[in-house]
């Protein structure tokens, strides 16, 4: 190699230049983004389908526990099984169609049980999906059942106790629920959750915008 | 380089000398989270510990390949794909237990035990020590919740593992199975394990 004056910049030869470049440099985080991707993609093949059987048989297995109660769903031997038909119904709201998962249930005579609708809304922090029971004239709330919330542990996420939910049921259909600080007087009145009252709230208003948005499609099909 | 140490030392040094909660004060934020229940630590143990050893091994058998300025990315990237790997498997197998874990499974990426013992033990030496060292220090990370959850659970609700052991006299210390209850017992056990070190060190 010549000597170099002062000053003379060196030439860098294309290789030096290949070795110096970023992308080439992170070589192997590439190779092994694309690897574990794969099996990433793989594993989601192989496990997707599972996981959604068990989401879906969890929502399925609260059905006759949201119309029927809880002590009345475990004493159902095989023979008195319900009959569940999930449907799909369309509502426009706004110009635009918002999609319901609804359960009708049957009892294996073929008498109508009731209905359950699957509702998403925003909660005090993220999504609330909660399950509605009604009865099969839509006219009284017959359980409600927390699927997936995020809300602040010790005080929103107690929508999903027993004791707070258990006050919806039997509820009228009527009237919108509403949410009180005090104490529920009025039939229509939920108690709120000792400071989680947006939380309280926000599972009041799914509700009612479910049972506003359904009562007419599901009266229709009814029969 | 001065006697680094082998796989048996890592071993042992994993487990209570060096544990990753009372010694190491790592992964914290699990330990005080999940613990207000056995079974639900005792998943997040073997959670952490599937992790840790997959991703002990690959950086090992990477190690020679890794610069200097790219190696906590490849570290996070191996550590990313195997807690992904957990969570799914937990979604499939244990769908109510993963329910119950919720956001906790994903933020093992950032348990900072994990990209320790790869940033120390893996990236330095052999598949073997990197191994045994992941098996170490996965026995103290479920010692450590074991320890704290039992406390929490039993003064808690009276219950270990969902069954019953003290007399229903017991009122349910609530608090315990609160947040601040995990800060209570975390913080009095490891006065405790310290408080034992000590006596050891002047015998």
């Amino acid at each position: 190699m010549k000597p170099i004056e002062p000053m003379e910049p060196m030439k860098t030869s294309t290789l030096d230049r290949i070795r110096n470049n970023y992308i080439i440099q992170a070589w192997l985080v590439l190779l092994l983004a694309i690897f574990f991707g794969g099996s990433l993609a793989g594993i989601q093949l192989t496990l997707g389908p599972l996981i959604e059987a068990n989401k879906i048989n969890e929502t399925l297995q609260k059905v006759p526990e949201m119309i029927l109660g809880a002590e009345k769903a475990l004493d159902l031997s095989d023979k008195q099984k319900l009959v569940i038909e999930p449907q799909t119904i369309e509502v426009m709201k706004h110009n635009r169609k918002v999609f319901y998962n609804v359960f009708k249930a049957k009892y294996p005579n073929g008498r109508p049980a009731g209905w359950v609708a699957k509702a998403i809304g925003q909660g005090y922090a993220d999504k609330i999906e909660i399950l509605v029971g009604m009865d099969h004239k839509l006219k009284k709330i017959t359980g409600l059942f927390v699927l997936d919330q995020k809300e602040t542990p010790g005080l929103g996420n107690k929508i999903i106790t027993n004791e707070w939910r258990k006050q919806f049921i039997t509820k009228k259909t009527a009237t919108p629920l509403l949410v009180t600080k005090e104490g529920a007087n009025e039939a229509h009145e939920i108690d709120a959750i000792t400071g989680a009252t947006i939380s309280s709230r926000a599972v009041c208003s799914i509700i009612n915008t479910t049972i506003k948005d359904l009562r007419d499609p599901l009266s229709k099909r009814a029969n | 380089m001065a006697d680094a140490p082998t796989p048996y030392e890592r071993f042992i040094q994993g487990i209570l000398p060096e544990n990753p909660v009372y010694r190491q004060l790592l992964g914290l934020c699990p330990t005080l989270a999940v613990t207000n229940g056995l079974q639900a630590a005792m998943t997040m143990a073997g959670a952490v510990a599937f992790v840790l050893f997959c991703a002990n091994i690959i950086t090992s058998l990477i190690r020679d390949l890794l610069k200097p300025h790219l190696r906590i990315v490849i570290f996070t990237l191996t550590i990313a794909t195997f807690v992904t790997i957990a969570d799914r498997f937990l979604a499939a197998y244990m769908y109510q237990m993963s329910k119950t874990l919720g956001p906790y499974i994903p933020l093992i990426i950032v348990n900072c035990l994990i990209i320790c013992r790869c940033e120390v033990c893996a990236s330095k030496q052999s598949v073997v020590h990197a191994g045994m060292d992941a098996i170490g220090q996965s026995i103290g990370f479920a010692i450590a919740l074991g320890s704290i959850a039992a406390v929490r659970e039993i003064l808690g609700t009276g219950m270990l593992f969902g069954i019953s052991v003290l007399p229903a006299v017991w009122p349910d210390w609530v608090v315990m199975v609160l947040p601040p209850g995990a800060f209570l017992t975390l913080g009095l056990l490891l006065g405790a394990v310290n408080w034992y070190g000590m006596q050891k060190q002047d015998a």
